[in-house]
């Protein structure tokens, strides 16, 4: 066994780790929500104004629909891609199922903001998209909606959040024992029978994960936005961004983010008792 | 066999098979694991493939159950092939080794599976549910997820899980082998008597002898491949037609020599024997050899000494290593006597060295072990 010295100084690190990152940035944020900007100084008096500023003006409601619609969007459109894809690699990949599962998280590898650079070319009046069109004489002239719209958002945010969800719910199809899908054939359940029955039910702490990250990481997002999203597609975290930024009332970014840290805490531990729920063996 | 195509489905209900593999060769790449094997399952049977791990047991099993395809031949149920159909159309069903128990579901919902997955009503489902968990008597576990089982329950469950769709046919792959032994034995006599019960035929795959034994109606010994013997437990064993067969069923003793002018000589040993001259293999079971006293009359008895190199107390009986000059060792099982030691006379009746084909042996000539694990 450790002696207790050891195990004393071996958890100083990431105690202090943990306190000067986490904890004192929490707490900062947290006692900023509850002060005021008055004159362009910050003055430390205790106060409510920014939570009833928060829910008596609209604006920050709707920009909050609107980035919930928008994680929402992702989090189904990375569903639909990444559940497929790691059903597939899983169970009919055979040989190429390494090779495969290397490229889908080779572009975990590159940056943020090289991936949304990309989009921008992709998707602008210029750009590889509408010259793609225009060439086939499909429009003749650029289709401006493509960038600076929700509809670039989700989609930017679909292609970087789409291994998130791939991989827990690779995970958990891996875990499937295979010898269970042959005991559902046997009994008399055709292949999607089985698939309905057996590999989904058993796959539902993955995707409950997968959709997890993909939905809270969504929610959080204020590059996407910022790069390919324009006026039409403000996200609350831009919101954010800008009162600690140009508009300098950073009690009022404090108290949104409180808000956001709550419905995500909340978000994860809903999740985290569901995975649970569904969680065998 | 190039006919095998022409068979008729009507020639495999004439033969009164319920199943029957037809020249069933199986290859992974380049190796075969089973080649030109021809079987058949009367109804009720209860048939065991015996043999080694690789002696591809297994993979006849999984043949007629439908997870892999045969390279040639034909699987032929009661008037159907059975081959060409996938796994869930095929009237079988199996017991899987771990026993494969959804984790998700419970003990209930388990045993109504296929009941489900065909659309059975409702009303009737819950009947035969209670039925199935009832005649494995485990209803009282109706509601619990199959994790929270001792083996033997879950053992129960699986069995429950396949027999409530009513097969004629349950495949078993070695069900009993993550079993203690205790247990083991008990399932086994509850598995025979179940059997009985429902009269539905099982094909049950096992590398354990001793269970091949107790359970069988016949055995199939099976070989790198090969079928090497069909044939009741009694006769198997008695009548052992290879070399190899009488040292995977039970120990024996092989003698090699030859016949000349109607006498057999095996070493120090001979004896009268009306076959043909030529070289010449026997099989002769430790319990066919006695220490001989004026009490015990054999007909045709063959009279030998040697010294016991080794004695080893089981019991009711006692197995001896007897060395009997020209480096030749017999063992016999006689009933425990207590220590012996030095020169003994020895007895055998000359109808028990049963003639056997050559075959590559196990594990080497005469000193083979075959003991249950």
């Amino acid at each position: 066994m450790y002696s207790r010295a050891y195990k004393t100084i071996i958890s100083i690190p990431p105690l202090l780790w943990v306190c000067l990152f986490l904890l004192l940035p929490y707490a900062l944020m947290f006692a900023h929500s509850f002060w005021l900007v008055r004159d362009g100084f910050l003055v430390h008096q205790w106060n409510l104004q920014n939570y009833r500023a928060l829910f008596t003006n609209p604006l920050y409601f709707q920009v909050f629909l609107r980035t919930a619609r928008i994680a929402a969007s992702v989090t189904l459109c990375s569903l639909l891609l990444g559940y497929p894809l790691a059903y597939y690699l899983s169970f009919h990949a055979g040989p190429r199922k390494e090779l495969l599962y290397q490229l889908v998280i080779v572009p975990l590898w590159v940056s943020y903001l090289v991936r949304g650079y990309a989009w921008k070319t992709i998707l602008g009046s210029d750009g590889v998209l509408n010259g793609f069109l225009q060439y086939l004489h499909i429009t003749h002239e650029p289709v401006s909606f493509f960038l600076y719209s929700p509809f670039a958002v989700v989609l930017m945010l679909t292609h970087i959040y789409t291994p998130f969800v791939f991989l827990p719910i690779y995970a958990s199809l891996e875990h499937i024992p295979r010898p269970l899908l042959e005991a559902s054939q046997d009994l008399g359940a055709d292949r999607r029978t089985t698939f309905l029955r057996v590999i989904l039910p058993l796959s539902i702490p993955g995707l409950v994960a997968g959709a997890t990250f993909a939905f809270v990481l969504s929610l959080g997002d204020f590059l996407a936005p910022l790069l390919v999203g324009g006026p039409s597609a403000t996200m609350i975290a831009n919101i954010v961004q800008s009162l600690f930024g140009a508009a300098y009332d950073w009690p009022l970014g404090a108290a949104i983010s409180v808000c956001i840290l709550l419905i995500t805490v909340s978000l994860l531990f809903t999740t985290e008792r569901l995975e649970k729920r569904w969680a065998f063996k | 066999m190039s006919a095998a195509g022409a068979i008729s489905p009507e020639s495999a209900s004439s033969s009164g098979a319920l199943l029957e593999v037809r020249c069933v060769a199986k290859s992974f790449g380049a190796s075969q694991v089973l080649e030109n094997i021809s079987l058949q399952i009367a109804a009720g049977e209860f048939l065991t493939l015996l043999g080694e791990s690789g002696s591809g047991k297994t993979t006849l099993l999984r043949l007629i159950a439908g997870f892999e395809q045969p390279t040639s031949g034909e699987i032929w149920m009661s008037k159907e092939r059975l081959d060409t159909l996938p796994p869930y159309k095929r009237r079988v069903n199996t017991v899987f080794q771990n026993y494969a128990l959804f984790p998700h579901l419970n003990v209930r919902d388990n045993v109504a599976y296929g009941l489900r997955v065909k659309s059975t009503p409702k009303a009737e489902i819950a009947g035969r549910v209670e039925e199935a968990l009832r005649m494995v008597e485990m209803s009282s576990f109706a509601g619990a997820r199959p994790a929270t089982l001792s083996g033997g329950q879950q053992q129960r469950i699986a069995l429950a899980r396949a027999l409530i769709n009513r097969p004629q046919l349950l495949l078993l792959d070695e069900p009993l082998s993550a079993l203690d032994a205790n247990l083991r034995k008990q399932m086994q006599s509850e598995l025979k008597a179940l059997q009985r019960e429902i009269g539905i035929a099982f094909l049950f795959v096992t590398h354990d002898q001793d269970e091949a034994m107790a359970l069988s109606d016949r055995i199939a010994l099976l070989r790198n491949g090969a079928l090497e013997q069909v044939a009741s437990p009694r006769e198997i064993y008695s009548r052992p037609a290879t070399a190899y067969t009488a040292e995977f069923i039970g120990q024996t003793n092989l003698l090699r020599g030859e016949i000349n002018d109607g006498v057999a000589r095996c070493g120090a040993l001979q004896w009268k024997t009306s076959r043909a001259d030529g070289a010449a293999l026997f099989s002769l079971r430790p319990e066919a050899i006695h220490l001989a006293v004026a009490s015990l009359q054999l007909q045709d008895a063959v009279h030998f000494r040697g010294s016991i190199r080794q004695q080893i107390y089981g019991g009711a009986s006692e197995l001896l290593e007897i060395e009997c000059g020209g480096n030749q060792v017999l063992r016999a099982r006689i009933p425990a006597t207590g220590p012996l030691t030095g020169q003994h006379e020895f007895i055998f009746s000359a109808a028990d060295a049963i003639p056997v084909t050559e075959s590559p042996t196990l594990h080497g000539p005469l000193i083979t072990d075959h003991e249950p694990r």
